[in-house]
C-alpha cells in the first residue's frame, strides 16, 4: 500500500510541478510531463519500478482519448472523411514504411527486419498529437484534420501489422544478435510488456501471461468462427450503444448520484475496450466506434466530462513513463548513431507529410503543422517492437537503440509544435483561411431546460440561432429529444461539463436553472474564466438580482416579475380601467419597481440578510410608500406621470395664457 | 343605409373635454362599429388583417381624435402605417378601398381665428390635414369635409361641449341613414354642428 501511494505521489507530485511550468514556458503539457518523467527516472530506478509494464497501463488514457474523439464525430461526419481516412492515412503508412523500409536496407537490414522497421516508424504518437492539437485548438483546422484522419487510420492499421509482423520472423537472424549482445533490461521489459499490452491481445502468440486481459479464446476457433465473433463484437458495441444508453442512465440518474455516472461511464469504456480486446480488435477502435455511435446522444457532454479527468491523468502518466523509460546509459553510449537515426527518422516521415499535404490539398501553415506534428514514432512503436523481438523479427539490441529512437522522436514532437508556432506560423499570420472559424459547436449555452430555459430556448432557436441545452431532467430530455430540440444531459454548474458543452467557444450563456445558489456560482466562476461570454441570467427574487449582478451578470430577468406584471395589467382592466391605461400603469409600475431595485442594491449587503439590513429595510419601506401614494393617484410619482404627455394644460394654463397674450396685444 | 366604422383615439381620454363626451354619444348610435383604438392596441401590437377586415366591411371610415401637433395620435399613424398597405390600400392592385368615403372628426385647442394666415397657426386647419387628406385620395376614397371644435379646452367653459357632442351624434346617424350630403365648398371647408349638410329624417 505504501508503495503504491509512494509511487502515485511521485508521479503526480513530478506532474503537478512540471506541467505548470511547461504551459507557463508555453513548451504545452506534453512537454511538461516528458521533462517530469525524466526528472524521476533516476527515483523509479531506485525503488525499482516496472515503468513499462506502468506504461502499458497509462495506454489506456490513448482509449478513453479516442472515446472522446469519437463523441466529437458525428457518424456522418466521419462517412464524409472516409475517402481522406483511407486515402491520406493509406498512402502515409505505406510510404513511409516503405521509405523507412528502403533506409534500412542500404544501413544493411535484412529486408524482413527493414520492413518491420517500416511499419513501426510509419506509425505517429496519437496521444501527443491529439492533446497538443486540442490543447492548442487546432483540431479543428485543416492541418488538424488531417493528422486527425491520419492517426486514425493507423490505429485501425495496427491491427494488420499485428498479423503481418509474426510472417516475417527470420529465427536464423536472431541467433546472430542473440550471441552478439543477450537481453538487455529494456528487452526483457519490452517482451514482458508486449505480451501485456491491452493492444496486442488475442494476436499475440504469448498470450498466457497471468497479467492478460485478453485470454484470445478466439484464436483457437476456425477463421470464420473468428469472423463472426468480430462482426458480433462490433455489433453488439453499436446496437448496444445507441439501444442501451439511454436506459441505462436514465436509471443511473434516479439515483441522483454525481459518482455514479463517472462509473458508468468509465464501466463502458472498459467493458468496450475488454470486449475489444477479447476479439482481438484494437480497443482504442472500439471504444472510438462507441464514442461516435454516441455523438449525437443528449449523455455526450455528460460522459464527456466524466471519462476526461481520467483521460489526462492517464496520458499523463504515460507521457512520464515515455521521460522516463528513456535509457540513458545505452543513449549516450551511442548518443551520435541514436540522434542521427531520430533526426533522420522525423525528416524522413516530415517529408513524406509534406509531399502529401500537396497532394490533398492542405495549404498554408496547416502543411507544415501537419507534417511537423505526426513525424514522430508513436506509443503503437513500443508495442509492436516488443512483439516483434518476442516473434523474433527484429533482434533485442537493434530493439532497444529503435525504442531510444522512438522515445526521443516523441520526446522531440513538442520542440517541433513550438517551432510550428514560432516559425511557421508568423509567416502565415494574417493568411488564416476564413473556413477556419466554422465551427460546429453550438456559441450559445442554455442551461436549464423548464418552464423558462425552454422559451428562451426556443425563441433563439426560432431566431436562427443554434444553442446546446443542458438539464438534469432525464424525462424532460426524452420528451425534448422527440421533439428533436438538442438537448444534452448534465448538470450546468458543473465546469467541466460546461467545458464539455464548449463554453470556452461560446458566445452567450442562459443561466435559468432552478437552484438560486446554484445560478449564481455558475455565473460567477463564467464570468471569471470566460468573461468574454454575454450572460443572461434567471434571477428567483430581488436578493438574487443583487447576487447575480455581483457574481458578473449583466442580464438579469426576475423569472416571475414580468407576468405578474402582466397578471396586475389584467386584474386592473378587468376593475375597469382603460386597457391603455392600465398598459400605461404597468409600464410606471415596472420603471418604479426598477428604480427602486436599483436605488435599493446601492446598500445590499451580500452578508447580512435583507431583513436585518436597516438602511436596506428603511429606504425599502419608503419606496414602497411613494409607490402606494401613487397608486392612489396621490403623488406626482408614476400614477399620474404617466399620463403627462397627453394632459391637456389645466384651466388655469389655460388662463394664464390668454392673459400673457393679452399683454402681448397690448 | 351605409355602414359606418369609427375610429376613437385618445391616449389621455381620463383628461378629455370633449372627445370623451363625443365617444358616449357615439355608443349610443345603433348600427354603427365604435372602435377604441387605445383599448384594442394598448401596446401597439395592430393585427392587421382585422382591420383590413374591417374595412373593406365598411363604406364610410371616420377617425374621432384630438388634435396632437398638427396631426393624429401616435397610435393613428402606428395603424395607418400597417393597415394601409401596398397592394391592399394604394400601389399595385391597391384598389381595395377605391370608393370609400373617410372623414375626420377632430377637436383643436386653438380658437378659430388661429386657424388662419393673420393667426397665430398661419394656416387654414384643413392644410394641416393635407396628409390625410392625400392618404385618402391616394386609396382611391373621397375625403369627406372634417368635423371640427375649435377652442376645445375652453368650450366646457363656453357650454359647446354638449351641442358639439349631440352634433356628432347627429352627424353619425346622419352617415349611417345616408342623409349626408355635403356639396363641395372648396379645399378649407369645415363642418361644425350648426352647418351639418343632412337631410331631414324619413
Amino acid at each position: 500500500m505504501e508503495g503504491f501511494l509512494l509511487l502515485a505521489f511521485i508521479f503526480l507530485i513530478a506532474g503537478v510541478v512540471a506541467v505548470p511550468v511547461a504551459s507557463r514556458l508555453r513548451l504545452g503539457s506534453v512537454l511538461g510531463y516528458l521533462i517530469a518523467g525524466i526528472a524521476i527516472s533516476p527515483l523509479l530506478a531506485a525503488l525499482q519500478v516496472d515503468v513499462i509494464s506502468l506504461q502499458h497501463f497509462a495506454e489506456f488514457g490513448v482509449v478513453m482519448m479516442l472515446f472522446l474523439v469519437g463523441l466529437e464525430l458525428e457518424p456522418r461526419m466521419l462517412w464524409a472523411m472516409k475517402a481522406k481516412l483511407l486515402g491520406l492515412g493509406g498512402l502515409q503508412v505505406g510510404l513511409t514504411a516503405l521509405a523507412v523500409m528502403g533506409v534500412a536496407v542500404v544501413l544493411g537490414q535484412a529486408w524482413s527486419i527493414a520492413l518491420a522497421i517500416g511499419l513501426i516508424f510509419a506509425l505517429s504518437s496519437t496521444a501527443i498529437v491529439l492533446q497538443t492539437l486540442n490543447e492548442k485548438g487546432l483540431m479543428k483546422s485543416d492541418g488538424g484534420q488531417g493528422s486527425f484522419q491520419v492517426l486514425l487510420f493507423q490505429d485501425i492499421a495496427v491491427i494488420p501489422m499485428l498479423a503481418l509482423i509474426p510472417l516475417l520472423a527470420m529465427p536464423e537472424l536472431m541467433g546472430l544478435a542473440d550471441s552478439a549482445g543477450g537481453a538487455g533490461s529494456g528487452h526483457e521489459a519490452v517482451v514482458q510488456a508486449g505480451a501485456t499490452s491491452s493492444h496486442d491481445a488475442g494476436a499475440a502468440p504469448e498470450t498466457t501471461s497471468s497479467h492478460d486481459t485478453g485470454p484470445g479464446f478466439v484464436e483457437s476457433l476456425p477463421g470464420w468462427q473468428r469472423g463472426l465473433v468480430t462482426i458480433a463484437a462490433i455489433a453488439a458495441v453499436v446496437l448496444g450503444g445507441s439501444l442501451l444508453t439511454r436506459p441505462v442512465f436514465r436509471f443511473i440518474a434516479m439515483a441522483k448520484l454525481r459518482e455514479l455516472f463517472t462509473a458508468t461511464a468509465l464501466m463502458m469504456v472498459i467493458g468496450i475496450a475488454l470486449l475489444m480486446s477479447l476479439v482481438g480488435l484494437s480497443p482504442a477502435l472500439g471504444t472510438f466506434l462507441a464514442g461516435v455511435v454516441l455523438a449525437n446522444s443528449e449523455y455526450r457532454h455528460e460522459l464527456e466530462s466524466d471519462i476526461d479527468p481520467f483521460k489526462g491523468l492517464l496520458l499523463g502518466l504515460f507521457f512520464m513513463t515515455v521521460g522516463a523509460g528513456i535509457d540513458f546509459a545505452l543513449l549516450f553510449d551511442n548518443l551520435a548513431g541514436i540522434l542521427a537515426l531520430t533526426l533522420g527518422l522525423i525528416a524522413l516521415k516530415a517529408g513524406v507529410l509534406l509531399a502529401l499535404s500537396f497532394m490533398f490539398r492542405i495549404g498554408g501553415a496547416d502543411r507544415w503543422l501537419f507534417a511537423l506534428g505526426l513525424a514522430q514514432a508513436g506509443e503503437f512503436g513500443f508495442v509492436l517492437l516488443g512483439f516483434s523481438v518476442t516473434n523474433q523479427v527484429i533482434p533485442a539490441p537493434l530493439a532497444d537503440l529503435l525504442l531510444l529512437v522512438v522515445a526521443l522522436s516523441m520526446l522531440l514532437t513538442p520542440a517541433l509544435f513550438i517551432a510550428y508556432e514560432r516559425l511557421i506560423l508568423p509567416r502565415h499570420a494574417g493568411r488564416a483561411e476564413p473556413d477556419d472559424a466554422i465551427d460546429d459547436e453550438a456559441p450559445i449555452i442554455v442551461a436549464g431546460h423548464g418552464r423558462f430555459g425552454g422559451i428562451v430556448n426556443r425563441m433563439l432557436l426560432a431566431g436562427g440561432h443554434k444553442t446546446v441545452v443542458l438539464d438534469v431532467s432525464s424525462a424532460q430530455l426524452e420528451m425534448l429529444r422527440a421533439f428533436d430540440i438538442k438537448v444534452f444531459f448534465g448538470d450546468a454548474s458543473r465546469p467541466d461539463l460546461l467545458h464539455a458543452a464548449g463554453i470556452h467557444a461560446a458566445r452567450m450563456l442562459v443561466v435559468a436553472i432552478d437552484d438560486a445558489e446554484q445560478a449564481v456560482e455558475l455565473v460567477r466562476h463564467v464570468s471569471q474564466t470566460h468573461p468574454e461570454v454575454y450572460i443572461v441570467a434567471r434571477a428567483l427574487n430581488r436578493e438574487h438580482v443583487y447576487q447575480l449582478y455581483a457574481a458578473g451578470a449583466r442580464d438579469i430577468i426576475r423569472d416571475t416579475f414580468d407576468s405578474a406584471v402582466r397578471a396586475g395589467r389584467s386584474a386592473l382592466q378587468a376593475l375597469g380601467t382603460h386597457p391603455y391605461d392600465a398598459e400605461r400603469q404597468a409600464q410606471g409600475f415596472v420603471r418604479n419597481d426598477r428604480r427602486s431595485l436599483q436605488l435599493l442594491a446601492e446598500l445590499y449587503d451580500p452578508d447580512i440578510p435583507a431583513h436585518e439590513n436597516a438602511a436596506y429595510v428603511d429606504r425599502a419601506k419608503g419606496l414602497m410608500a411613494e409607490q402606494e401614494a401613487a397608486m392612489r393617484g396621490g403623488s406626482s410619482a408614476f400614477g399620474t406621470r404617466i399620463d403627462r404627455g397627453w394632459s391637456p394644460p389645466t384651466e388655469r394654463d389655460v388662463q394664464e395664457e390668454a392673459k400673457g397674450a393679452d399683454k402681448a396685444v397690448s | 343605409m351605409a355602414s359606418l366604422i369609427v375610429y376613437f383615439a385618445h391616449p389621455g381620454h381620463r383628461f378629455s373635454h370633449v372627445n370623451a363626451e363625443m365617444f358616449a354619444e357615439a355608443q349610443a348610435v345603433t348600427g354603427i362599429t365604435l372602435v377604441d383604438l387605445y383599448a384594442e392596441y394598448p401596446r401597439f401590437d395592430i393585427d392587421i388583417d382585422r382591420e383590413q377586415q374591417r374595412l373593406l366591411d365598411h363604406d364610410v371610415i371616420l377617425f374621432q381624435f384630438p388634435l396632437f401637433w398638427y396631426s393624429t395620435p401616435s397610435l393613428v399613424k402606428e395603424w395607418q402605417d400597417l393597415v394601409l398597405e401596398h397592394g391592399f390600400a394604394y400601389g399595385a392592385g391597391g384598389t381595395r378601398l377605391a370608393g370609400k368615403r373617410m372623414m375626420l372628426a377632430i377637436t383643436a385647442a386653438g380658437p378659430q381665428d388661429a386657424y388662419a394666415p393673420e393667426g397665430y397657426q398661419h394656416h387654414h386647419l384643413r392644410t394641416f390635414l393635407r396628409p390625410l387628406e392625400q392618404t385618402a385620395t391616394l386609396c382611391k376614397m373621397r375625403f369627406l369635409p372634417p368635423y371640427v371644435l375649435y377652442g376645445a379646452l375652453k368650450a366646457p367653459a363656453a357650454g359647446q361641449v354638449a351641442p358639439h357632442a349631440t352634433g356628432y351624434r347627429r352627424l353619425l346617424e346622419g352617415l349611417r341613414d345616408d342623409r349626408f350630403d355635403a356639396p363641395d365648398a372648396g379645399p378649407q371647408q369645415v363642418l361644425t354642428h350648426d352647418t351639418l349638410p343632412l337631410h331631414k329624417e324619413g
